[in-house]
């Protein structure tokens, strides 16, 4: 079996990010970026699949500029076999990302896409969603446990009433939620090792894309700040406030 | 043109995040049909045709609805598109898992998490954990959106006398996947998203029997229950606890949080909550900087007590 990895390169999740001083969009400028944490887990994952026997081999991808290597580079480190980044300069929306990875899927001929079910920077969740659409592929997203099981998958699913259990027939997308697994660090001789790996890179060109902004940012601004409140002494005095001052209870 | 919205029902009652979508598709200024996939169920029907403002219920009424696919889902809002410039359901698990699947079959890039419609292609939404709210402007000429609904009044669940429509449900070409089982969370608790109270645990509690201490005040309170991340992580509560980016938003009238240092990933879940109260022993947790009442106690003393002063 292989497994197809889509990776984003995002700002790590640590890091407050404030908007630019002009408003027009966000300030990354010094801002330590890294893998998305939920695209750790989808590598984590894979890497679970290879060591159980279940996968052959795993293969991450990731669209943007040279610096994206840095996170394929890390992604190898950690035990996918090989890389392919899809070079653009242009910041694409998860439609966009969609088709291009229809387009790497249909070159690779993965049997099973797993990914970050939302990046930590633009909060959509919908690349997995989509990419299963354009690819007429089963998906189960927010996943909290995978079995394979032949040539089916079975996931459990995170779901605002507590968990849903689904089945899907190979090739599947599954996108990963944060309890899936705990992701590993990579070792110093395998982060040496991964420089070896092949990394391949493509031009949207090659992949026979046009891609185009559909929706535009015109306005980032912070939210409107709490005003901090007061700090009571004890449990009566705060029920007191929450009685007569906030009265909400 | 008019508006879609999916409506979303346990095949027993029609939820209210639904009543909330609506009310955000009223700002569109378009007729708004109501999109109901169902197992024949007539109670959710009725509830849909009551909802004030919907003017159709299109009743997709096949026994695959008993559990809900995606695939199945998009199938049937492809088969209505021609009729539909904007297609709106909630930023729950299930709009997540379902909208964004019908708008790449539109070819429409999706915008999540609106809290905001300024005017029909002008939306506002948090990014970055809502660290920032950015204002996006589509020119797409067809929209599909996902409402956070706590950003939005309901609209009344009475009142409506909206026509039903029977539509044939459309089958869903090569679908590979299905149901096999649901671990749904018994409560008789008001549910989260819509509570007007919310007590919330965080790692401070420890484990998951002291959660019974928090139990115990939103008994008193008639509130919904919470946790952060961390205390999910811990395995003290079930994963619909969570509140924050990656788990529920909640905006209750007040919102309790005992131990919970106030994250950031947190505070983007509940921090437009109208009256928040933060219990930490440590002064300094960024939980105090959203309180309007920051009390620095130890939350076992602090509980009982409060349970007793309810």
């Amino acid at each position: 079996m292989k497994i197809l990895i889509p990776i984003k390169r995002v700002n790590d999740y640590n890091v407050k990010v404030r908007p630019n001083q002009a408003n027009t969009d966000v300030d990354l400028s010094n801002v330590k970026m890294a893998m998305n944490p939920f695209c750790e887990i989808a590598v984590e994952e894979a890497i679970r699949l290879k060591e159980s026997g279940k996968a052959e081999e795993i293969v991450v991808v990731t669209i943007g500029d040279d610096k994206h290597q840095e996170q394929l580079r890390t992604a190898l480190a950690l035990g996918a076999d090989r890389a392919l980044l899809v070079k653009t300069d242009t910041i694409l929306q998860p439609l966009d990302v969609a088709k291009i990875l229809t387009k790497v899927y249909e070159k690779e001929a993965a049997d099973l896409v797993i990914m970050g079910k939302v990046g930590i920077d633009g909060d959509h969740n919908q690349t997995g969603q989509m990419f299963a659409a354009l690819t007429n592929l089963p998906q189960a997203t927010f996943a909290s446990k995978v079995e394979i099981d032949g040539n089916n998958v079975q996931v459990t699913r995170e779901i605002d009433g507590g968990l849903e259990t689904l089945t899907a027939e190979m090739p599947a997308v599954i996108t990963t939620d944060l309890r899936l697994n705990e992701p590993r660090y990579a070792s110093l001789p395998n982060i040496m090792k991964a420089k070896r790996k092949p990394l391949e890179e493509l031009s949207l060109g090659e992949l026979g894309l046009d891609v185009a902004t559909k929706v535009n940012t015109i306005k980032v601004e912070s939210p409107p700040e709490r005003q901090e409140g007061v700090k009571v002494e004890t449990v009566d005095q705060l029920v007191d406030k929450l009685k007569n001052e906030a009265k909400v209870i | 043109m008019k508006t879609l919205v999916i409506a979303e029902h346990n095949n027993q009652n029609l939820s209210a995040a639904t009543l909330s979508v609506v009310d955000a598709a009223k700002k569109l200024g378009r007729d708004i049909d109501l999109l109901v996939a169902n197992n024949s169920c007539s109670s959710v029907l009725d509830e849909a045709k009551s909802v004030e403002g919907v003017s159709t219920v299109l009743d997709f009424s096949h026994e695959k609805f008993a559990n809900e696919i995606a695939e199945d889902i998009a199938a049937c809002v492809v088969s209505v598109k021609d009729d539909y410039d904007f297609f709106l359901t909630s930023s729950s698990t299930s709009g997540k898992n379902n909208l964004p699947r019908v708008a790449a079959l539109l070819d429409i890039q999706q915008i999540s998490e609106v809290t905001e419609i300024l005017d029909e292609k002008t939306f506002k939404k948090p990014i970055y954990a809502g660290s920032c709210i950015a204002t996006v402007q589509s020119t797409q000429e067809k929209n599909a959106l996902t409402i956070r609904t706590t950003s939005f009044e309901k609209a009344s669940g009475a009142g409506g006398s909206a026509n039903v429509i029977t539509k044939d449900v459309p089958e869903t070409e090569s679908r590979k996947s299905g149901f096999v089982k649901n671990e749904l969370t018994v409560s008789d608790r008001p549910e989260l998203t819509s509570a007007d109270i919310v007590v919330s645990g965080g790692r401070g509690m420890q484990n998951g029997e002291n959660f019974a201490l928090l139990e115990a005040v939103a008994t008193k309170l008639n509130a919904a229950v919470g946790a952060s991340r961390a205390a999910v992580d811990s395995g003290f509560v079930p994963n619909d606890y969570q509140v924050g980016q990656t788990g529920k938003s909640v905006a209750p009238n007040l919102y309790i949080a005992v131990g919970i240092s106030g994250a950031i990933q947190h505070l983007a879940g509940m921090k437009d909550s109208k009256t928040i109260v933060a219990i930490n022993k440590d002064e300094e947790a960024p939980i105090f900087k959203v309180a309007d009442y920051g009390l620095v106690a130890d939350l076992f003393e602090a509980l009982p007590d409060l349970e007793s002063k309810l």
